[in-house]
């Protein structure tokens, strides 16, 4: 099954959302791990999925929401550390969801996500919904005890989910091939008797039909797959983190940069196909986009001190226990 | 002596151990050929090797635990985790198996490894890159648990826990990596080199494990803190005024109580600050000790000064870094009460 024409329009749409989201952040607000380069693969996942199906993503978090379809204001005051952000301001930038869409608050904890995401699969199955469930994570987090604890579960009771590798390369500076017994986690799946593939991550089009076809098998009760999307990170780990050592040579992040820019292939193959008209305007509408989640985030007011302690507890019980309340000497 | 901050100081250190004992060896996330991302370990994989400083995949309960059957079988590993936020995958590890080893084999077996892990706040790192989890490894029978407040004490500190041949938990304040942090943000960072802790021995020297250090001398109250909050008190006594003895604890658990008896004798009052949550944080076991030994000496009731009941908050750094008015206020309240 391929997208169509709207389909692929929306596609183009997220990833530059994606795209030009973070470069804000780079020009106004600049804390983050960022996905540029990697939205190929994040939004030709998100496209196979319906607005309730849950996804669960990583500490390199903003592509995940805005790939599901995210309204962008709420994302962006998030970042800035404002009160009308998706958490109130108190999460920042590795923690950005939207709950509407069925995103689980996104953990910087790497790794975090395999559980949940398999234990939203079974929630789904105990409430005999159609939904799906699609855990993003890195090719690092493969590596966390979680990931096996979770697939065997997912595959032993037929799980409805879709674990989706945004193989980037690398975790921060350590290699897959410094890091992994082989290059290709898609292939750990056979270990647990589920199917594993790998695609090109750099081509959406292509991201999205492995996942559709996941999906479609989550759906029809016959349990989880391993999708291995191998990606490129074309920016540093985090833009905190200054790294003064070589870990991957100028020619390889070139050629990524300047050869397999999923936005760039994913343009040309729009304009081939007579829609160039179309992909301007996406392009005028993004940038408004943008520059109106800046303002808001902007004319925002800051969170309040009580704001701290409002969502700690569904039922608060003896809390605060202090004398002086949670804020003590504060 | 040499000018160094705190990354070189540990540096130094485990250069100086992998140097003098071929049983020493590091590796964590990023640690070999990066060097660490905080640079602790920088140039120690080109000195020694790939068999002795080296990277690991993401997987802390792998990293503690390889640590474990490295220091049962002859080598006394220093594993490092990236940040004391991303700790608890190894807790199993830790505290099943590292802690207990020693009990569990009547001594036949022990368990002298080192996890190094920086943490705590005011460096906008939000709730997972910000966390003061020092209490959770007091709380293990069988750890030790150390935490620096300057490089010099980093170094001789990190090569006794080295040398210890039990399980130690050194916490490093990575506020203070750099340069010394009294809490007031908004004035330009000053550099280690300003201070007199940052000369440093090239060579092998140690610090003792459970001895505090009284670092401002002071008859009117007593101050207990450790790591990126020694500086905070010290500022926090200058500012204010008021006649504090600062107390700089360095080893958290086996904590040295001779030192703070003394002083809180001495003082009758008593004020702990940590940037850690509050309930249940190191600060309630130092106050149970303190009113344990001092009752009848105290004139005003203990005060903490902590982090706030909820996970490190995005916004609000400065609110829940327990920073030096906080400090200056609780210093004013016991000195009225
Ligand atoms: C449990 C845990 N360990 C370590 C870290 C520090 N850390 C954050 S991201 C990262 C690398 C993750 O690599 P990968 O899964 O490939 O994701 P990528 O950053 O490439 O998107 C590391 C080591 C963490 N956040 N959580
Ligand atoms: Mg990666």
């Amino acid at each position: 099954m391929s997208l169509d024409r709207s389909q692929q329009l929306e596609l183009y749409s997220r990833m530059l959302r994606i795209r030009r989201f973070e470069e804000a952040i780079v020009a106004h607000y600049p804390v983050g791990h960022l996905s540029i380069g990697q939205e190929g693969a994040i939004v030709g996942a998100c496209m196979a999925l319906r607005d309730d199906d849950y996804v669960t993503g990583t500490h390199r978090s903003h592509g995940h929401p805005i790939g599901k379809g995210a309204a962008i204001n709420p994302l962006m005051a998030e970042i800035f550390g404002k009160r009308t952000g998706i958490c109130k301001g108190l999460g920042g930038s590795m923690h950005l969801t939207d709950t509407s869409l069925g995103l689980i608050c996104e953990s910087a904890i790497v790794g975090g996500g395999f559980p949940l995401a398999t234990g939203a699969g079974l929630s789904i199955q105990v409430r005999k919904s159609d939904q799906v469930s699609l855990c993003f994570f890195g090719d690092g987090a493969a590596n966390q005890g979680t990931f096996g604890e979770s697939i065997n579960m997912a595959a032993i009771w037929k799980l409805p989910v879709i674990y989706f590798c945004e193989n980037n390369g690398y975790a921060v500076t350590t290699s897959v091939a410094a890091s992994h017994g082989q290059p290709d986690i898609a292939r750990r799946a056979d270990g647990y008797g589920i199917p594993g593939v790998i695609v090109d991550g750099q081509d959406a089009d292509a991201v999205y039909e492995v996942t559709q076809a996941a999906v479609d098998r989550a759906r029809a009760g016959e349990g989880p797959t391993l999708i291995e999307a191998k990606t490129y990170r074309f920016d540093e780990h985090s833009n905190r983190l200054a790294i003064p050592i070589r870990y991957r040579s100028d020619e390889e992040i070139a050629f990524h940069r300047n050869e397999r820019d999923p936005i760039t292939l994913y343009r040309a193959r729009l304009v081939a196909g007579g829609l160039a008209a179309e992909v301007e305007a996406i392009e005028a509408e993004v940038t408004c986009i943008m520059a109106d989640a800046v303002q808001f985030a902007k004319d925002s007011p800051e969170p309040e001190l009580s704001d701290l302690t409002d969502n700690m507890f569904s039922n608060p019980i003896n809390f605060p226990v202090t004398r002086e309340g949670i804020f003590g000497d504060a | 002596m040499a000018q160094m901050n705190m990354i070189q100081a540990l540096n130094s250190a485990l250069d100086v151990m992998m140097e003098r004992d071929p049983k020493v060896l590091t590796f964590g996330e990023d640690v070999g050929y990066f060097g660490g991302v905080f640079r602790v370990t920088d140039g120690l994989q080109k000195k020694y090797g790939l068999k002795r400083c080296f990277d690991t995949p993401i997987a802390e309960g792998g990293i503690v635990g390889v640590a474990v059957g490295m220091g049962a079988y002859g080598l006394r590993p220093v594993a490092e985790i990236q940040f004391a936020d991303y700790i608890y995958p190894g807790l199993d590890q830790i505290i099943s198996e590292a802690a207990r080893l020693r009990y569990r084999t009547a001594g036949e077996f022990t368990s002298p490894i080192t996890i190094r892990s920086p943490y705590g706040g005011g460096i906008y790192g939000g709730q997972t890159h910000s966390q003061s989890p020092e209490a959770i490894f007091t709380h293990v029978a069988g750890l030790k648990t150390v935490i620096p407040s300057t490089p010099y004490d980093a170094k001789g500190l990190l090569i006794s826990a080295i040398e210890d041949d039990d399980p130690v938990m050194f916490f490093e304040p990575k506020r203070i990596y750099n340069g010394p942090f009294d809490g007031n943000h908004s004035r330009p960072v000053t550099p280690w080199a300003k201070h007199p802790a940052s000369e440093v021995p090239e060579g092998h020297y140690s610090i003792p494990l459970g001895k505090a250090a009284v670092v401002r001398e002071g008859g009117a109250v007593t101050v207990l803190a450790y790591g990126t909050m020694v500086h905070v008190a010290i500022g926090a006594a200058e500012a204010t005024g008021i006649d504090a003895e600062v107390v700089d604890l360095r080893t958290i658990w086996p904590v040295d109580i001779e030192t703070i008896e003394a002083s809180v004798k001495k003082t009758g009052r008593c004020v702990i600050v940590h940037e850690a949550t509050r309930t249940s944080g190191f600060g309630a076991e130092l106050s149970a000790l303190v009113q344990e030994r001092c009752f009848y000496h105290l004139e005003a009731p203990i005060e903490r000064v902590t982090g706030f009941d909820t996970p490190y908050p995005h916004s609000f750094e400065w609110n829940y870094f327990p920073g030096p008015i906080r400090v200056g206020s609780a210093l004013r309240r016991v000195m009225e009460a």
